[in-house]
């Protein structure tokens, strides 16, 4: 039986502009948070306290933090890779943030500079300041059905990263289709394996639609229990692995299936759809989102 | 805790789990009962990009081109491809080379050229050329029948009933297409039921094959498990086909449902060929290479060569002067 109700967890403010070529103002991030916060998505990831020199994007995250209107009942994580990152985004306001996995040692040896196990103990540090602050905090394991560099990822593996990161307190553990491969196939594996080591209610899938995969994925996972789902407004953010492919899957096009499943969202399909058009405008690029291409032009 | 190892810490921590859960061991205790799918083992995929895809294209192909592109089709494995259609040239301009594409295609061995034939004047045009698979298009909707081909559903139905008899005494097998399964641009909803009267008529006439069209790709996988639902109680699910359209991005959790359900016959069009006529600018037909990529990560047989279909779609998209619809096709090519 499908869930009643999906949680939809926008990422398109930070996962979404953060593969975008275009570097966007600050006050453009701030209208398009607030504006997807009209919508009705009850989670809304907003920046990374991130280094600016390793991604330029998100080097006002500061002020972005600072400058949103934020609605109540409404989250609004930032990603902070470790305890640096994390004291700066307590001191501009956060209430939540977010820790970064990976399920293949090539991958965080080439995007984070250190092996699986090392990372996790960096954000050991995290946790634990964290937990003393009270700020929630979510993880995501990386690469979970293929990995740029080393190829197919065990499902096994990407079980023990979850089963850590569960285990060292975060709340939830979103599953990324880094570079979009995956199949109803297997997801269907990664999950079974998965799900013997972290409860399912804990678990969301942040599916890529770079091979047109993602709302198939999407709903394989459903059938499995999982009721929380990563996407991006518009389908923000490119593929860094295949240039010119798409990344996210628009967030759009998730609401448009869950809503034909009568499964409820909270989420205003229109008024989400504005907050898409705006940010298409502003970074002057056409929307991923097959909704709003198709509902425009009727 | 800063001295005790990791091993230990992390016991602990599961410890506090289960005092803080305490189903979490009942849960691990128990079988869980996932939803295991039984999936057919093989799906037939019925290309439709010569006829459906060129078709909804603005730009006229020469006759060249299309013999080339089913020609190309005929080597990656397709088993069944659509040629062309025997319509008016003065309603579809796009087809009105389709005596010279039936004659000039090479045939392969063990594939199959269907060809659209609208009414018996078109049907014995095809056997003229040499077709020898034909197929009929319904439509659900009432308005969308009068405003697409000029005349009722019941009226149709006699002018296929023609098609079916002379069809049958060649012995000609009919593939029958019904439209606007999932809605209709005139009419909005369209109940299943609608979609069952005409799929069951068509298939009790004769049809050996009903292909349930979502004709402006609105459904999702709600409205198409409820669709199949319906049409199987009056039409075998074996002789059931989905021909999902990709404008609203559907189609893919579309032909997942539908093979849920147990339907093994996909249409298809490589790279996505044919926007939608009723959306401008938008993607209409899904990509034969997406869904190749889907079934056969789910470990479905095919029979078909995705290296060879994003070939044959890069042909035609050249020749087209347009980039592919095919995500797949679009990652491959820009993999780094």
């Amino acid at each position: 039986a499908l869930p009643q109700t999906v949680k939809i967890v926008e990422v398109g403010p930070r996962d979404g502009l953060q593969n975008e070529k275009t570097i966007v103002p600050t006050e453009a991030k701030i209208n398009l948070i607030n504006m997807l916060s009209e919508s009705g998505l009850p989670v809304i990831e907003a920046t990374s306290f991130v280094s600016p020199k390793w991604v330029p994007q998100m080097a006002d995250q500061v002020e972005v933090m600072k400058g949103i209107r934020k609605k109540p009942g409404v989250s609004y994580p930032v990603l902070t890779p470790n305890l640096k990152g994390f004291q700066a985004a307590v001191s501009a306001g956060a209430s939540e943030v977010a820790i970064f996995g990976a399920a293949s040692e090539l991958f965080s040896k080439k995007n984070i500079n250190c092996s699986v196990e090392e990372s996790l103990q960096r954000f050991e540090e995290v946790m634990k300041a964290a937990k003393e602050a009270a700020v929630p905090v979510r993880g995501y394991v990386s690469c979970v059905v293929g990995c740029p560099y080393e190829g197919q990822v065990a499902p096994e593996k990407v079980a023990h990263v979850a089963k850590r990161l569960y285990s060292m307190g975060c709340y939830e553990i979103s599953l990324g289709d880094t570079i979009g491969v995956g199949t109803p196939g297997s997801m269907t594996k990664m999950l079974e394996a998965v799900t013997k080591e972290v409860p399912v209610s804990a678990l969301a899938v942040h599916c890529h639609d770079t091979y047109g995969q993602a709302l198939a994925n999407i709903l394989i996972a459903l059938q499995m229990g999982i009721s929380v789902v990563d996407s991006s407004v518009a389908g923000l953010g490119g593929c860094p692995y295949a240039q010119g492919a798409s990344g996210n899957v628009a967030t759009e096009d998730v609401v448009y299936m869950l809503h034909g499943l009568g499964i409820e969202t909270g989420v205003d399909l229109s008024k989400l759809m504005d907050a898409g058009a705006f940010i298409c405008r502003t970074i002057n690029r056409k929307t991923s989102s097959k909704v709003a291409q198709a509902t425009c032009k009727l | 805790m800063g001295n005790v190892p990791t091993t230990v810490k992390h016991c602990l921590s599961y410890r506090q789990i289960i005092e803080e859960y305490p189903w979490f061991r009942s849960w691990l205790q128990e079988e869980k009962s996932i939803t295991k799918h039984d999936y057919p083992e093989f799906v037939k995929i019925v290309e439709v990009g010569p006829r459906d895809g060129l078709q909804n294209e603005k730009e006229i192909v020469p006759t060249r081109v299309k013999i080339q592109l089913i020609d190309m089709l005929s080597t990656t494995g397709l088993s069944v491809i659509e040629a062309t259609s025997f319509v008016s040239s003065k309603w579809v301009p796009q087809m009105a080379d389709h005596a010279d594409v039936v004659k000039g295609i090479q045939r392969v061995p063990h594939v199959r050229y269907p060809v659209l034939t609208p009414n018996i004047q078109g049907f014995q045009d095809a056997v003229a050329a040499g077709a020898t698979e034909v197929a009929v298009f319904g439509s659900a909707s009432e308005t969308f029948s009068r405003r697409n081909i000029n005349c009722s559903i019941s009226e149709s139905m006699l002018r296929f009933e023609e098609v079916i008899s002379a069809a049958k005494d060649r012995q000609i097998p009919v593939r029958g297409y019904v439209s606007c399964a999932l809605g209709c641009p005139h009419e909005g909803r369209i109940e299943p039921s609608q979609v069952a009267e005409v799929a069951k008529k068509l298939y009790e006439m004769g049809c050996y094959e009903i292909s349930l069209g979502d004709t402006i790709g609105v459904g999702t996988p709600g409205s198409m498990f409820k669709l199949l639902q319906k049409v199987m109680n009056d039409v075998p699910i074996s002789a059931l086909a989905v021909h999902c359209h990709d404008t609203y991005g559907q189609a893919l959790p579309n032909i997942l449902t539908a093979l849920q359900m147990g339907v093994s016959v996909v249409d298809s069009a490589v790279a996505g060929l044919g926007g939608c006529p009723y959306a401008q600018g938008s993607s209409g037909n899904v990509s034969t290479e997406d869904v190749l990529y889907m079934l056969h990560g789910m470990g479905i047989g095919t029979g078909v060569n995705l290296d060879k279909v994003i070939e044959t779609g890069d042909f035609i998209c050249n020749a087209l002067g347009r980039r592919t619809n095919s995500k797949v096709a679009q990652a491959r090519n820009r993999t780094l």
